[in-house]
């Protein structure tokens, strides 16, 4: 007991490191194999509503049918939302402090009916609206490995 | 009780799926349980997932399967998950269609263990502050519980190794296996220690799969015309957590869990009334204490069973005609697997594997440190 | 088939930011001797348990066999059920089911998060898809911030008309003995906090909580012995559909929609704002607690702020929302929706105290998670 009669409650910290190893399924790797080696980005499209997908995906989930038809989406695209992130927080996957501010967007691909969420160039929210007009920005040759980053992030177009 | 089991499916068990995400396991798996059951999507009122975010690496992982379990088709449908093993998740499907909310439920688990680290994975079930710290794992924990009930009962390194020459070798008549293999005694006797008594053949292997059900109430099950496997008793238990809390040597709650399925399924004489038993044998010595503890023998008499063959497949009590979970332990999946190969039998499709006049089987699942927690059913024709 | 199902007792923690005193197991202990208490019942009149929480919050694997000592599970029948933000609604409805189809008369089902044992952020984050989303993945407030800015562009409602709505929760949570957040604030506090996302600011949204809750659910017969005035369960209904956080339509909320078609028409309503006399509603934030009341066919399109304004969602107005001071006052994820229920089935028990909505007979209890899931349950003083 500490002189003003307080008891001292211990806890106990621990910082774990759980290794994973997904597998992206032959749909996410054929997605991840075009972006690495071609920059080109490919969505499923399901043959009953005809909805195209991103992340690519076998199955349509309001259809419950199996898709295999893959069609080509633009690298560029819609922002739908976004959000300019201040505050600093720990990646789990990396186990380091994002650096802020930074802007987290989901762009809608032309030719895709879900949005791919992703990093954006611009930090000031004023000037960032829903509707904007986004472009892909690659790594260079030799340095995309076939994840999501090899989209470096997405540049608002100019004049808008 | 008025629920069958209509339709199943499950994958090959394999050590590394690479070319599935854990959706497609599940896709693949419930569109076969759906054809076997001769029905369609439409069909189905709801659904349980079973899933565990630790074996997945993410957080609500279940989110993963919403398209692919049919939980999103059409207007969606009503969905709920079980984190625990599959035979948890047909439980919980079973009351779901005992309730009278739903006239059929589709019960569909999944596990990638080949995707973490099945050591750290298992580690992280014990409290942290007094038994995680000392890296006690699955293995390393039933190490412990082996070792006591060995000690106890009088029962030797042999003993536990005749189950895994028999459960190795059944797994080669099991398309569906990930190890099948003709192990002689010494074989598993020299085979590299993992944690002292366990050792690499002792072990069940971690692998990748999914499973499906399909679960109906008495209605749908005369519509259907396939020959249903009905669930006549389910009984499930706890015991404590701490493994000094527990006698390791002894399964107190699987006696309950299993005292609770025969009185629902009237089962007097579990050696004369049960025709086949699919247990949960993650390692060797397993088979031996739960089917002691399940009342087909006195306890330590276990070894007395598998070494005059009568757990044999043409013995008087089959025990593990799929190859068991020593053979092929996809987590969570593999307590469904042994319900899935149950209503196998029960309906004469166990290819290669068929025990004879199997009318009425026993499956059983486990949850949790040294098998804290035990699921029993009772199925029949 | 099956029994009739009330919830006849209901406890709760007191939720704090931080509960240092005590470890997970104690926390969930404190909550089932609060319901046992609330229903006169003792842990051997309990057949069997079911659970819930987020597992990477308390880095805990197979918490329904870690938390024995505390859930009074041992010896018994115990397992877990579990669906991120929806798992307190999830874990009542598998109450429901587990006494429904006659496997057990009493059963009780507890939800429960230890938030500030966790790396709240980090765990969430850990949501979303590994290959596709997590590099990225920010948190709720990007999709939030678009369902609010949308609705405002559509409908001309501005931010006073959601900080009305943060401004009647905390007024309730202020009679609520065990809530997180127990002061009144103002409209102009919630507008002059700090902005989060166009338009979500600080008081829009929910605070952390350390907090666990229970409720004891019985078989007709039992119920009728248990208590004078059991809270039967009428119906439930669970939508949750997308994968992925890029499938949603943040100017949409389908599940909503759709679980609520289900349940009023398996029930019969049609005139929610009429027939209903409170509502729980597993609100994440305040835009939500307007545009939500529509979804719900509560009022029409655009509708929603004239009735907070007019008072008609405040305690002593024609349909309540969130007596309890709701998840803006306390948002312990793993018991939030198991919240709801316990103050729904506590109002229609009629012992809510200060909080206390007139004449309740029929509550709905919502939960809300993932990507934009839905659980709803509906109890009522009337069997049916």
């Amino acid at each position: 007991m500490s002189s003003s009669g307080e008891i001292e409650l211990i806890k106990l910290q621990e910082v774990a490191d759980l290794p994973y190893n997904w597998s992206a399924g032959k749909y996410g790797s054929k997605f991840l194999r075009s972006l690495r080696d071609e920059k080109r980005f490919w969505g499923t499209r399901c043959p009953q509503c005809g909805k195209v997908y991103f992340p690519p995906r076998e199955v349509c989930g309001p259809c419950f049918a199996h898709i295999d038809e893959w069609v080509e989406l633009s690298t560029e695209g819609t922002l739908t939302a976004f959000s300019v992130v201040n505050f600093p927080f720990i990646d789990p996957e990396l186990g380091e402090k994002r650096p802020v501010p930074y802007t987290f967007g989901y762009i809608q691909l032309d030719g895709c009916d879900t949005a791919m969420s992703h990093f954006v160039n611009e930090h000031d929210h004023t000037k960032l609206w829903r509707g904007m007009r986004v472009k892909a920005v690659f790594k260079e040759d030799g340095q995309r490995v076939g994840n999501m980053q090899d989209v470096l992030y997405f540049e608002i177009k100019e004049n808008q | 009780m008025d629920v069958a089991i209509l339709g199943v499916a499950q994958t090959k068990y394999d050590g590394k799926k690479e070319d599935y995400n854990y959706a497609e396991l599940v896709y693949e798996v419930t569109t076969q349980a759906l054809e076997d059951a001769g029905m369609t999507i439409d069909e189905i009122d709801n659904i349980v997932t079973v899933s565990n975010d630790f074996w997945d690496g993410r957080t609500i992982s279940c989110m993963g399967v919403q398209d692919a379990c049919g939980a999103a088709y059409g207007e969606g449908k009503n969905v709920s998950t079980v984190e625990g093993d599959g035979t948890f998740g047909i439980l919980y499907g079973a009351m779901r269609t005992l309730s009278g909310s739903y006239s059929t439920t589709l019960v569909v688990s999944h596990s990638k263990g080949s995707e973490g680290n099945s050591r750290m994975i298992t580690n992280a079930m014990f409290d942290y502050i007094y038994q995680r710290p000392l890296g006690l794992d699955a293995i390393s924990s039933s190490a412990l519980q082996a070792r006591e009930y060995m000690n106890r009962y009088g029962v030797t390194e042999e003993d536990c190794a005749y189950v895994s020459v028999k459960n190795r070798k059944q797994a080669m008549q099991n398309p569906y296996a990930h190890l099948g293999m003709d192990l002689s005694i010494d074989d598993v006797l020299n085979s590299r220690p993992l944690a002292d008594p366990i050792k690499l053949h002792d072990a069940s292997p971690v692998s990748d799969g999914a499973a499906a059900v399909v679960l109906g109430n008495r209605v749908v099950a005369n519509k259907k015309g396939r020959k249903p496997v009905w669930l006549k008793g389910i009984g499930y238990c706890s015991d404590a957590h701490f493994l000094g809390d527990r006698c390791l040597a002894e399964a107190p709650a699987l006696q309950k869990a299993s005292h609770k399925a025969y009185e629902m399924a009237d089962i007097n004489n579990p050696t004369e009334d049960i025709d086949v038993v699919e247990l949960y044998d993650a390692f060797s010595y397993m088979e031996l204490m739960w089917l002691e503890e399940m009342g087909f023998c006195s306890k330590g008499d276990g070894k007395k069973l598998t070494r005059r063959g009568v757990t044999a497949m043409d013995g008087e009590l089959p025990v593990n005609p799929s190859g068991g979970v020593i053979s092929s332990h996809a987590v969570l999946v593999a307590g469904m697997a042994r319900v899935i190969e149950c209503a196998l039998q029960i309906r004469g499709e166990a290819e290669g594997r068929q025990v004879k006049h199997a009318k009425t089987a026993l499956a059983h699942g486990i949850n949790g440190p040294c098998a804290q927690s035990h699921c029993v059913m009772v199925l029949s024709e | 088939m099956g029994q009739r199902v009330a919830a006849v007792g209901f406890g709760q923690t007191y939720h704090r930011s931080r509960r240092d005193d005590v470890n997970g197991i104690e926390l969930i202990g404190e909550a089932v001797r609060s319901a046992l208490e609330d229903a006169e019942l003792t842990l051997d009149d309990i057949d069997a348990v079911v659970i819930g929480n987020m597992d990477h919050f308390e880095a805990v694997n197979y918490m329904d066999n870690w938390s024995v000592d505390g859930t009074g599970a041992f010896m018994k029948p115990v397992f877990k059920v579990t669906t991120g933000g929806t798992t307190g609604t999830t874990v009542g409805i598998a109450g429901y089911h587990h006494v429904a189809s006659e496997m057990f008369d009493v059963v009780l089902a507890i939800g429960w998060e230890k938030n500030s044992e966790s790396d709240t952020t980090g765990a969430i984050i850990t949501c979303s898809d590994p290959i596709f989303d997590r590099f990225s993945f920010s948190g709720a407030l990007p999709g939030l911030a678009v369902e609010a800015s949308a609705y405002m562009k559509q409908y001309g409602v501005k931010e006073e008309d959601a900080a009305r709505v943060a401004v009647r929760d905390r007024r309730h949570g202020a009679l609520n003995p065990y809530s997180h957040l127990q002061s009144e604030i103002t409209t102009e506090d919630v507008l002059n906090s700090t902005m989060l996302s166009y338009p979500v600011k600080l008081l829009d949204i929910c605070p952390r909580t350390d907090g666990a809750a229970a409720v004891i659910f019985a078989g007709e017969k039992k119920a009728k012995r248990i208590s004078p005035r059991p809270a039967w369960i009428m119906g439930t209904s669970v939508r949750h559909a997308n994968c992925y956080f890029g499938d949603i339509d943040y100017t949409a909320n389908d599940s909503l929609k759709y679980a609520t078609r289900e349940l009023f028409g398996n029930v019969g309503i049609k005139e929610p704002l009429k027939e209903l006399d409170l509502v729980e509603l597993y609100q994440p934030y305040t835009f939500a607690g307007l545009k939500w009341m529509e979804y719900m066919g509560i009022c029409g399109p655009g509708e929603s702020p004239q009735l907070v304004w007019d008072g008609v969602t405040d305690l002593g107005g024609e349909l309540p929302f969130n007596p309890s001071g709701g998840v803006l006052c306390t948002n312990c994820i793993g018991a939030t929706g198991m919240l709801r229920i316990g103050e729904a089935a506590m109002q229609i028990q009629g012992k809510a105290g200060a909080r206390q909505v007139e004449d309740a007979n029929l509550a709905l209890a919502t939960g809300f998670g993932g990507t934009f899931w839905t659980d709803m349950m509906l109890l009522s003083s009337r069997p049916w």
